[in-house]
């Protein structure tokens, strides 16, 4: 077997004294990939607290399918970390019923894509037994993994369960984006007395974030329930999560170029939703987009765009709201459709600039334009042609 | 069954009609002197001792053998009947396999396809099973059964399509290599989640079983790791309680990408949860060709008759697990090498062809250099291929295509008329 946890230790020791040693935080600012950082987290929960183990399948002698839980067997063998037999059904359950009895089990599904063999624990018994135990017994499982589209998997690897486990009371649901997001909230899932699913992307484990010296400290959670503002702007608010925060992101340094100034929200928590950040933002830029992976009917831009009806936010917009999100089909194969079923940036610039000058004629034609990117190929140029 | 001396595991029909019996003796003697129980759930017998079975209780399941490891008979009544032409065949299927396994297997490392599984070590259950079946039989897979396809006249040109997802792939360029799936052919498209084809199999035979004059069955194989899903035991329980006519066929390659069979289970194999659902069962040497094929000639017979079938076939998955996967990081050189050389399920069947005059070193070089050639033209023609039309991927999301959807479709296409180019179009089929 592979060990390799003298780089782990080695590692952790290099972080440690280099924060003693930083002085200024831009200096100690570094980049630790997504991946490394949730390693660090579940490293550091694990030292700090007995009962938090990781289960799974390959997560032991294998270091986890992707690699997230490297060193943590070697670090801190069979009886924390635990590789199971492949019956997500099984150790799902077991998660479960462990986090009944007081232990708190990260179980690692190798993509979210195979919890739906284990959807059952996690709905019915993880997010409604301390309600139907009138409050005795808490649940404090995470259920982490890979979630949404990865490269190449097509139909049953690629899909994103955001919004499928957001709509169930009992669940708290992270979608981490940065490695600050992996860390802190991790951290804070794993604290939580609740359940907590945590949505990862794949695409981005190896994607490298600096990171303060703030978020490399041992005692660093993020709040959750606690949206982050990544970008500031007056003109129109882009609210994401996970991988697509990166979209927005790079949607809005593109519009900055055309003068408009989008606000980008990170919402990291699905569950519990923070809407008031969304408000404020809508009572500034009077403009909402949202922007998700996930399919457009039911999603997390349709959750957003009702609470904005329902709310006073909904008298601060100067046009209606608009959904980027992807393609309401399966995920095909072939690589070029591949990118074209999920939001790009151009597609969120588009919308942007439709929902700014309020073409109402075209979302009247198309009430979701998240009903896929789709809809952007027709849109897209002809607006940039045509206005 | 635990309180009788002897436990019956399998009735071989022989295809001499000779009818051999395996069996294996369980180990707790245990007295009779209580009477038999009217339990509705058990009709056993009544002892005056406490006494727990556990894994030790039984000998071993043994495992069916044919050939030795030099691919001579070891007991000449045993040797299947196969004629010449047909026995060259399953041979070159091998080293077809072979050869598109390791021309494929470089070219996701090219970064020509997105991933690849290879199934050397496994060539004998392949072809040994898909020779003993009717071409009707309908097959459910796992994805490492490849030889089972290449047997069945599924074309090399037409796997390699699909793992490029041209517009000649069958599967319209949707799926992830290696799901591969021909109706024509009898084989239900390859899911990725594990095991759900077991559950799946057994509703099939049983469709199957309510057609009258019924001669055909299912075979569904599944790895040892995929054995440890829900879905496998609602399967067996299923397979059986309904009489279904399946063979349940395990590939127990001692691996699940990395996790070894020691950790996936305990207890002896997954043969021995066979009797317990209710299901005829046996254990074969999945390297020796002719015994897979003596076995699953069998149990054919066992389940067109409605008696369901489970067969554990052992052998060793000689290949990384997939494209994604290191295995050197979890096993030594020296295993895979014993399983490679001495155990190889293709050099058995090669020296029992030699053996018999069939085949020389000259055939086996042309075969090989055939066999290579084909992938090669088949990838290089698949390069150029144009992809499948850009509106399939609309297509069959919904037997009728939705308004919205239709809709999409037309802005695509009024908007791809204007802009045409903008982009790849060439690249696509039109029309
Ligand atoms: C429900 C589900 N869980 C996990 C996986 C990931 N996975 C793919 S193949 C595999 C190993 C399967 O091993 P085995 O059944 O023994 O077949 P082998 O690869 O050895 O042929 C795993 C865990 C999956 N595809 N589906
Ligand atoms: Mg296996």
């Amino acid at each position: 077997m592979a060990l390799k946890s003298t780089p782990v230790l080695f590692g952790l020791l290099t972080r440690l004294s280099r924060r003693t040693f930083s002085t200024s935080k831009a200096l100690a600012s570094k980049p630790v990939t997504v991946r490394d950082a949730l390693n660090q987290a579940l490293d550091e929960e694990m030292a700090r607290d007995e009962t938090v183990f990781l289960l799974g399948e390959e997560v032991a002698q294998y270091d986890g399918a992707y690699k997230v839980s490297r060193g943590l067997w070697k670090k801190y063998g069979d009886k924390r970390v635990i590789d199971t037999p492949i019956t997500e059904a099984g150790f799902a359950g077991i998660a479960v019923g462990a986090a009944f009895a007081g232990l708190r089990p990260v179980c690692e599904f190798m993509t979210f894509n195979f919890s739906m063999q284990a959807i059952d624990h996690v709905i019915n018994s993880a997010a409604k037994t301390f309600y139907m135990s009138a409050g005795a017994v808490p649940v404090p499982v995470v259920f982490r993994g890979p979630n949404g589209a990865a490269a190449g998997v097509a139909a049953q690897h690629s899909q994103c369960f955001g919004a499928w486990y957001s709509h169930c009371p009992g669940l708290k649901v992270l979608m981490p984006y940065s490695s600050e997001d992996a860390k802190g909230l991790l951290k804070a899932a794993i604290r939580d007395p609740d359940p907590v699913v945590f949505l990862e992307d794949e695409i981005l484990y190896g994607v490298p974030f600096a990171m303060s010296d703030e978020a490399l400290a041992d005692d660093f959670v993020l709040p959750i329930g606690k949206a982050k503002v990544e970008r500031a702007g007056q003109h129109v608010t882009l609210v994401c999560a996970g991988k697509a925060t990166d979209t927005a992101l790079q949607a809005a340094n593109q519009l900055a170029g055309e003068g408009i100034e989008c606000e980008v929200i990170n919402l990291r928590s699905l569950r519990p939703l923070d809407f008031d950040t969304i408000a404020q933002s809508v009572a500034k830029t009077h403009h909402l987009v949202t922007v998700e992976q996930g399919w457009p009917q039911s999603g997390i831009g349709a959750e957003i765009c009702a609470r904005v009806m329902e709310s006073p936010a909904f008298f601060e917009l100067d046009a209606p709201a608009w959904r980027v999100s992807g393609a309401d089909v399966p995920m095909p194969y072939a690589r070029s459709l591949e990118t074209l079923a999920l939001p790009r940036p151009p597609d969120v610039a588009a919308a942007v600039r439709a929902v700014l000058a309020n073409r109402g004629e075209c979302f009247m034609h198309t009430p979701c334009l998240g009903e896929g990117t789709v809809v952007m190929w027709d849109s897209l140029p002809e607006w940039e042609h045509t206005h | 069954m635990a309180l009788r001396a002897g436990v019956t595991f399998v009735k071989l029909n022989s295809l001499r009609q000779a009818t051999r019996l395996l069996s294996t003796h369980t180990r707790p003697d245990v007295c009779q002197n209580g009477g038999t129980s009217e339990f509705p759930g058990a009709k056993a017998p009544y002892v005056n001792e406490i006494k727990f079975l556990n894994e030790n209780s039984y000998d071993p399941i043994p495992i069916y053998r044919v050939m030795d490891s030099n691919g001579r008979i070891i007991d000449s009544r045993e040797e299947p009947n196969i004629d010449k032409e047909s026995l060259i065949n399953m041979y070159r299927n091998m080293i077809q396999l072979n050869q598109m396994d390791k021309i494929l297997y470089e070219s996701q490392r090219q970064g020509r396809i997105s991933f690849y599984m290879t199934n050397y070590g496994e060539e004998g259950i392949h072809m040994g099973s898909a020779a003993a079946l009717s071409p009707r039989d309908l097959v459910f897979a796992q994805y490492r059964e490849v030889g089972v396809l290449l047997h069945r006249g599924i074309t090399v040109s037409e796997l390699v399509n699909q793992c490029y997802g041209n517009c000649e792939d069958p599967g319209k360029g949707r799926q992830m290599p290696v799901h591969y799936g021909s109706k024509q052919h009898n084989i239900v498209t390859i899911s990725s989640p594990l095991a759900t084809q077991l559950p799946q199999a057994v509703g099939a035979a049983y469709a199957l079983k309510r057609m009258p004059n019924n001669d055909r069955c299912v075979i569904c194989y599944f790895g040892e790791g995929a054995a440890s899903e829900g879905d496998a035991h609602a399967a067996f329980n299923f397979a059986a309680t309904l009489d279904c006519p399946i063979i349940l066929m395990c590939r127990n390659n001692g691996y699940a990408i990395s996790t070894p069979s020691s950790e996936q289970y305990r207890g002896d194999g997954i043969a021995a949860r066979g009797p317990a659902f209710g299901l005829h069962t046996i254990r074969v040497d999945g390297t020796d060709t002719l015994a897979v094929y003596r076995a699953v000639a069998s149990a054919r017979d066992l389940a067109v008759s409605n008696k369901p079938v489970l067969i554990e076939a052992m052998s060793y998955r000689v290949g990384h697990h997939s494209t994604s996967d290191d295995s050197s990081a979890y096993r030594s050189v020296e295993e895979i090498q014993k399983w490679a050389k001495d155990e190889s399920p293709v050099q058995k069947l090669r020296l029992y062809l030699e053996g018999k005059g069939y085949w020389d070193a000259e055939a086996e070089t042309q075969c090989v250099k055939e066999a290579r050639d084909t992938v090669v033209r088949a990838m290089q023609d698949a390069e150029k291929k144009k992809l499948p039309h850009w509106k399939e991927m609309l297509e069959d999301v919904y037997y009728d295509m939705p308004p919205k959807l239709q809709k999409q479709m037309k802005q695509m296409e009024k908007h791809l008329e204007k802009y045409q180019e903008h982009y790849p179009l060439n690249k696509y089929l039109n029309e």
